[in-house]
């Protein structure tokens, strides 16, 4: 390489970023309307932060609009005020969001020892010391009902899901319909018609596979549509594919579409047990609850996580209250964790290496 | 700059709207002379009689009567929506997976109509192969897998397994690529490979018939290349039909060619006849206004 080659040196440059002084005079806006949105509170009747906010995003969209407008006339004020309503749409909901979590993480810490995890509460009242008594029993119970929700709802909803799709059978689009309007059911009401059907009259007692029953008439409607999605997004080559290769249409279904759905069908089994974790409307009326550990799944009351934190808030007493939110937390780990499973089961495997 | 001298020793390549006729029917005729003749078949091949294909109310395809003897390569030309595919797509009846679908008229395979009462769809298809025009091999399953794919769909049993795929890949013109990657992913080939794998796939269940729909349109001209050969080796020992856009890969490989029309109604068949006389000279002054590319 000549010397004269070398002093050419290219920078990469990314002329489409805005300038410095773009920049200056969005942070100059940016102070403005945060001095404004104090001013406004200092001199009149708002207070707290709600009205902090609700005033700074009022007084940015305007001010933007303004900025916009003299410098790139209406169309880049439209253009700006759009997207302002589109960030005013995400804080609003991520606000909460952060607030929840944030508030969760602060007080359910309180009550978590190691004990809290090995132990249960049938030695201690939820009014008692926080160094006593755990969610052993309510985690166990739980599980133990979310598995068997998950036995009996994945094979029925995605068997649903395959008629509509690959049979296309007879009334799919009334069935489309009843299980849309099925995953609208109030969960008491999942709850309250295996009572009924099920418990009372019957002389059968609570236990943890009724309501196992009950979650699995929720889970079903959420396993069957986000089936139906994934198996809808397989392409319809694949299915000619293994039919013009003489395969029968059961065939073709169990060992080519089902194959290349897989991952889809386990997010929607996943998607479905986050959906009924935190349930407790309709264990309320099946399992009865309870405090101490009950590993049979079709006899006696057993305690669940949603449940514990129901006792724990109506039992009312500062030590009761600070176990429940630990069992808020401990149930938004658990279905974080399953969210998380399912994004990372669900994306799209890198074909190319 | 092109150079204009090098352009016009290569018509066909450069030029593919404003062909001469005659240097299509130049290929024709010296593929028709490489193959020698092409009546002393083996097989029975397929025979179509007056097939009728609607959607729903819509007629697509009138009265088509083609007869695909085995050992011939037959090219489906013509605009797009004449026809072509609904056509072959009766042929192995995926015509019928098509909510609404019917048809009227006969298919015979070895002498039977595959339409006849009782008869069982998915032997018919085991026999009556079909590549697709977009490469769908199936993502689940390793290349391996993908070619023996239809003996596991269709539960047949077979002596060597591993003798048989090497078999088809070497038919398919694939096994030097793939011999030593048997176990990755079907879609981690190139588009070429994968339609190569789809056709291996396709003969790994034997078929008398192969029926290809646009196979190489989404194709670089390398891979189409090597496809158009193994269109060639795969005519030895069955009928091959093959819907194609393009004249060029219809004179090159095929050696019977049917032109089929719409003209605003239902597609029909207009002219079918050997390769060299559609493009040399064909009797319907339709035929010859398309393969010359005044239209279409």
């Amino acid at each position: 390489m000549t010397p004269e080659l070398q002093e050419i040196e290219v920078k990469p440059k990314q002329p489409w970023k805005p300038t410095q002084r773009e920049i200056n005079v969005n942070i100059a806006v940016f102070i403005f309307n945060t001095l404004l949105t104090l001013a406004v509170i200092q001199f009149t009747g708002f207070s707290g932060k709600l009205a902090f906010v609700v005033l700074f995003i009022l007084i940015s969209l305007t001010s933007n609009f303004l900025v916009a407008f003299f410098k790139g006339g209406t169309v880049l004020a439209k253009n700006t005020l759009a997207t302002g309503f589109a960030l005013t749409g995400i804080s609003l909901l991520i606000m909460p969001v952060i607030s929840i979590l944030g508030t969760v993480f602060a007080k359910g810490t309180e009550a978590m020892y190691i004990g809290f995890f090995t132990d249960d509460m049938s030695q201690d009242s939820f009014a008692s010391d926080l160094d006593v008594g755990g969610i052993k029993h309510a985690v166990l119970g739980s599980l133990i009902m979310v598995t068997i929700a998950l036995l009996l709802s994945v094979p029925i909803g995605i068997l649903t899901a395959l008629y509509l799709t690959e049979l296309k059978g007879r009334g799919s689009t009334l069935i489309r319909f009843l299980v849309q309007a099925m995953s609208g059911i109030p969960s008491i009401v999942a709850g309250l018609f295996i009572y009924s059907a099920l418990i009372t009259g019957t002389g059968r007692g609570f236990s943890a596979f009724m309501g196992a029953l009950a979650l699995t008439i929720l889970m079903i409607p959420t396993v069957a549509r986000t089936s139906e999605e994934v198996l809808k997004l397989i392409p319809s080559d694949l299915r000619e594919a293994g039919l013009a290769l003489g395969a029968t249409q059961w065939r073709t279904v169990a060992m080519v579409v089902i194959p290349a759905a897989k991952s889809g069908l386990i997010t929607a089994a996943i998607l479905g047990v986050a959906r009924i974790a935190g349930e407790t409307a309709p264990l309320l009326f099946t399992t009865g609850g309870a405090d101490a550990l009950n590993l049979n799944p079709v006899d006696g009351n057993i305690g669940s996580v949603p449940f514990y934190v129901w006792k724990a808030l109506i039992d009312g007493s500062p030590n009761a209250i600070a176990r429940a939110w630990a069992g808020i937390f401990l149930l938004m780990i658990i279905v974080l964790c399953l969210f998380i499973a399912a994004r990372k089961i669900g994306s799209p495997k890198k074909v190319r290496s | 700059m092109i150079d204009k001298s090098v352009r016009e020793e290569r018509p066909v390549m450069s030029e593919p709207q404003k062909i001469q006729p005659s240097s299509l029917a130049d290929v024709a005729a010296s593929k028709f002379e490489k193959q020698g003749n092409v009546s002393a078949a083996v097989g029975s091949g397929l025979d179509a009689r007056n097939i009728y294909a609607w959607f729903g109310k819509y007629l697509a395809v009138s009265d088509m009567s083609i007869y695909f003897a085995a050992g011939t390569v037959t090219a489906l030309i013509g605009p797009s929506g004449c026809g072509k595919s609904t056509f072959i797509r009766t042929l192995n009846r995926m015509h019928e997976f098509i909510p609404g679908a019917a048809m009227s008229g006969e298919v015979f395979l070895h002498g039977k109509d595959i339409y006849a009462a009782g008869t069982d769809v998915t032997k018919i298809r085991l026999k009556i192969g079909m590549v697709f025009q977009k490469p769908n091999p199936f993502p689940s399953m390793s290349i391996g897998e993908n070619v023996l794919a239809g003996i596991k769909l269709a539960q047949l049993k077979v002596p060597n397994k591993n003798e048989l795929m090497q078999e088809c890949l070497e038919r398919a013109g694939l096994w030097s690529e793939v011999k030593d990657r048997l176990n990755q992913p079907g879609g981690s080939l190139s588009g070429g490979q994968q339609q190569r794998l789809c056709i291996a796939r396709s003969l790994a269940v034997n078929p008398d018939v192969l029926l290809m729909d646009e196979p190489c349109s989404a194709l670089d001209p390398g891979s189409t290349l090597k496809i158009e050969e193994t269109i060639g080796e795969l005519a030895k020992t069955m009928a091959v039909i093959i819907v194609t856009h393009n004249m060029q890969q219809a004179a090159r490989v095929s050696d019977y060619t049917a032109f089929l029309l719409s003209e605003g109604g239902p597609g029909q068949l207009i002219e079918f006849a050997p390769t060299r006389e559609i493009f040399g000279r064909p009797k319907d002054i339709r035929t010859e206004n398309y393969v010359t590319g005044r239209f279409g």
